[in-house]
């Protein structure tokens, strides 16, 4: 069977493997390449390898990026989101898929529905409603983005939440009840855990895009204590326009926090995204 | 008792769905109602008293030509990646699941672009096209790369294109790859006993059978490709001339830089009909081809 499909020969399927591989890591390699760099060092070669292991540009990006404080806004943007979307969608999903009813039917019916509405037909209203009416974009624009954040990653997760569930047999859930838990106890003690895959998948399907995103904080996060990366980044760019020996290491420095966390747990981003994909 | 049963399952119901009820409504329902109300207003600054304007914003909107002219870039856009990385997407799928050594490794790489986000990504790709490729070009004497590619708004647009491809082939490829893992192994075997040869197989027997799964792979890269604004902002910054100004670049432009919020809301809400009208087609047209095995 395995040998019959492939047909074009195993060493030519290697070779085209290999090539897309080096064309996908390759601009990573470029990046650690220079981040040790001089500016003459760069324009005079970028494909050469440093000639000494400077790591001086990092210690100064590090400063001047104000790397601390940045990193750990991004971090609690995320992890807060993320945690609130975890748990409301997975409570939510659980009772719409439990208590199948008019209203609940049609409510998950507009919440699969709203997937479609690009981000670029809400944002203005958005800008409009909580800055220039409810001013919480200049008093909390921190938990206002939690909170938005919360919300537009609710559609989604509800929606791959409620495909899991459903094969989830309920006898388990009538064994507690009957047990004389309440509902509330039965999802937290028996349900939840067992949607334990699923929301790893929707931890970092939804990690994935929070962390990166740059066009919604840019338009909340207004003064440079909030900054997540991608804004910090953004600033950084424009203050050393083509300075390359300075932007590279910030570059690195940015990416560097995802692409740690991606070496480290591999295995269960791959499967979290194969499978969360596959219920979306 | 019967009463108290049901004061009960209010409470949950209210428990277990107000929280989602309210971001959801907060964040999307609302805003999106608000942003259809708004485009019937006028609004010179984002402070001002709205007054009732009729159906001037979408006159103004229709008639704007820059409107158009991004609106087909983007289009065009749109075309090439969903077509290069579903391509590409599906054929790397393909030949990771074939059974090779090493195949998590391969899987494993392939999907390493999609752990940045497209505003770096496009710091990076500025330093390749910028740096990196005219060097080579120099070098070896290649015209093609000694030129600036975000220079030209041709080859600028082709960067936008490749590094489009560069990020989202990967993930695609990861919903391939569950699509091919759950393709079933009889179906195929019995296609192949009835003498289909590799290209008829694939032709009359799996891709047919992969419908699901590229129903999900065009939505998901139609969607996230007409919304492009990070790596268009990071890449090219619209230039070079606003040449490369994607559809979201504009509005974003036209409402927090000019300020002509009603306009660009207005712009905003026929790109949403555009983007629902293709995605509803397309996903029907999917499901409808979707076979049982």
């Amino acid at each position: 069977m395995m040998n019959k499909k492939l047909r074009i020969g195993k060493p030519l399927i290697y070779l085209f493997l290999s090539i897309a591989v080096v064309m996908y890591i390759f601009p990573f390699f470029l990046i650690i390449l220079n981040s040790f760099k001089s500016n003459g060092e760069i324009l005079e070669n970028p494909f050469s390898f440093p000639k000494t292991l400077n790591f001086g540009h990092f210690a100064e990006v590090i400063e001047k990026m104000n790397f601390k404080t940045t990193f750990v806004n991004s971090a609690i943007i995320s992890v807060t989101s993320i945690a609130l979307i975890l748990l409301f969608s997975s409570m939510c999903a659980y009772w719409l898929v439990r208590n199948r009813n008019k209203f609940n039917n049609t409510f998950f019916l507009v919440l699969v529905a709203a997937m479609i509405i690009p981000f670029q037909s809400l944002m203005i209203p958005l800008i409009y409603i909580y800055g220039a009416r409810l001013g919480l974009i200049q008093s909390m624009s921190i938990p206002l983005l939690i909170f938005l954040y919360a919300g537009f990653g609710s559609p989604m997760s509800v929606f791959i939440y409620h495909g899991f569930i459903k094969t989830i047999p309920i006898e388990l859930e009538e064994a507690s009840r009957i047990d004389g838990c309440s509902r509330i106890q039965t999802f937290f003690k028996i349900v939840l855990p067992m949607l334990k895959p699923t929301s790893v998948s929707l931890l970092i399907l939804n990690a994935l895009w929070i962390w990166s995103d740059y066009l919604l904080p840019s338009l909340i996060l207004r003064q440079e204590q909030f900054y997540t990366m991608p804004i910090k980044m953004k600033v950084f760019n424009g203050t050393y326009m083509n300075n390359w020996e300075l932007l590279i290491p910030a570059l690195l420095l940015t990416i560097l926090p995802l692409l740690v966390v991606y070496f480290i747990a591999q295995k269960s981003i791959i499967e979290g995204v194969t499978q969360g994909s596959v219920k979306g | 008792m019967k009463k108290k049963h049901l004061a009960g399952r209010i409470g949950n119901q209210l428990f277990f769905t107000t929280p989602t009820i309210i971001v959801f409504a907060c964040t999307v329902l609302i805003p999106f109602a608000y942003g259809l109300y708004l485009t019937f207003m006028n609004m010179p600054n984002i402070s001002s008293t709205l007054t009732f304007n009729g159906v001037e914003n979408y006159i103004t909107a229709f008639s704007d030509v820059k409107f158009w002219k991004a609106l087909w870039l983007t289009v065009q856009y749109v075309l090439a990646c969903v077509i290069l990385v579903n391509v590409l997407g599906f054929g790397l799928g393909y030949l990771v699941t074939s059974g090779l050594r090493g195949q998590n490794f391969f899987r494993t790489a392939l999907f390493t672009p999609n752990m940045i986000g497209g505003l770096v990504m496009g710091y990076i790709w500025q330093f390749i096209f910028v740096q990196s490729l005219p060097a080579i070009g120099q070098r070896l004497g290649i015209e093609i790369l000694r030129l600036g590619w975000l220079g030209d708004a041709t080859l600028a647009f082709l960067a936008m294109v490749i590094v489009t491809i560069w990020q989202m082939s990967g993930y695609m490829m990861l919903i391939f790859i569950a699509g091919f893992v759950s393709l079933p192994k009889d179906v195929l075997e019995a296609a192949s006993i009835d003498g289909a040869n590799g290209w008829k197989r694939m032709r009359y027997v799996t891709l047919p059978l992969m419908t699901p799964s590229f129903v999900i792979t065009f939505f998901l890269t139609l969607r996230n490709c007409f919304m492009v604004y990070d790596i268009n902002y990071g890449l090219t910054g619209g230039g070079p001339y606003q040449s490369t100004q994607m559809i979201s670049m504009y509005i974003v432009q036209k409402a927090f830089q000019e300020s002509k919020f009603a306009v660009g809301q207005a712009e905003a809400v026929i790109l949403f009909i555009i983007v629902a009208v293709i995605s509803v087609i397309q996903v029907n047209l999917g499901k409808r081809r979707e076979v049982d095995a």
